[in-house]
């Protein structure tokens, strides 16, 4: 059951994130600002990909309570940082983006932070 | 640093500050209820009306706006690595807030993290074809 449920965290935040990316970057530049923020939760409610997005993360998100009432959270956290590593990797596949050997470098020293510090 | 990357770094220190804060208060006001793990969805609905509870989902969800406006200027593989510094500041805050024991291993994994931060934001923020359609009034 524990990797079913780690599956599903996963991949639902992958597929959630390769959409929010997307769709974004299908919009255009956005602002920070407060009424910049207004205008992307608009964007939010009516664009398919990113409801898609929201309801991936939503996906993801109670996945990952439902595995940490029976993994601790010293196998959870880490173990779904496996994320980082498919996400930069479809990132490069399926959104086209140029991931260099210092931004490789950067997400897997990352990627072995998170595993110390979820120890 | 032109005008747009320095907006996009204020919008990355901004996520990167504000996901471990709202997880210190999401913390914080879960201190309020019993520890044990509930199947019963109203203790969530009660602890969202916690004061310090409320306030981490609030800034929740301006983080993800926040993080949705930094995704149209930026690369989702620049994104990634460059806003985990927040795994390394929550380890800070959890020591200095909640006092919180933090084991060597812990604080090697926050170096590590900042050094694969530092890393990945010396590479070109946006590497792919930006579509120009600005909102009005979106850009500023």
């Amino acid at each position: 059951m524990r990797w079913i449920l780690l599956s599903v965290v996963v991949l639902s935040a992958v597929v959630g994130d390769l959409l929010q990316s997307y769709e974004m970057k299908e919009e255009g530049e956005q602002s920070g600002s407060a009424p910049g923020l207004i205008r992307v939760l608009r964007l939010v409610v009516s664009r398919r990909y990113l409801i898609l997005a929201i309801a991936s993360m939503a996906v993801s998100f109670f996945a990952f309570l439902a595995l940490l009432q029976t993994e601790p959270l010293s196998f959870a956290v880490p173990a779904s940082a496996a994320s980082f590593i498919l996400e930069t990797a479809l990132a490069k596949l399926v959104l086209g983006e140029r991931v260099t050997l210092r931004r490789g470098a950067g997400v897997l020293l990352v990627f072995g932070g998170i595993l110390l510090v979820s120890r | 640093m032109t005008a747009g990357a320095t907006r996009t770094a204020g919008l990355v220190v901004f996520i990167t500050l504000l996901k471990p804060v709202s997880n210190l208060f999401l913390a914080w006001g879960m201190r309020h209820f019993p520890s044990a793990v509930s199947l019963n969805p109203l203790f969530y609905v009660n602890a969202v009306f916690d004061p310090l509870v409320a306030s981490g989902v609030v800034m929740q969800i301006i983080w993800l706006l926040a993080r949705l406006s930094l995704l149209s200027v930026a690369d989702l593989s620049f994104v990634l690595p460059v806003t985990a510094a927040g795994y390394g500041i929550s380890t800070v805050l959890g020591r200095v807030f909640l006092h919180e024991q933090v084991s060597a291993s812990r604080w090697w994994g926050a170096i590590l993290i900042s050094l694969g931060t530092g890393l990945a934001a010396g590479t070109a923020r946006e590497t792919t074809f930006h579509k120009a359609k600005s909102a009005a009034g979106g850009a500023r």
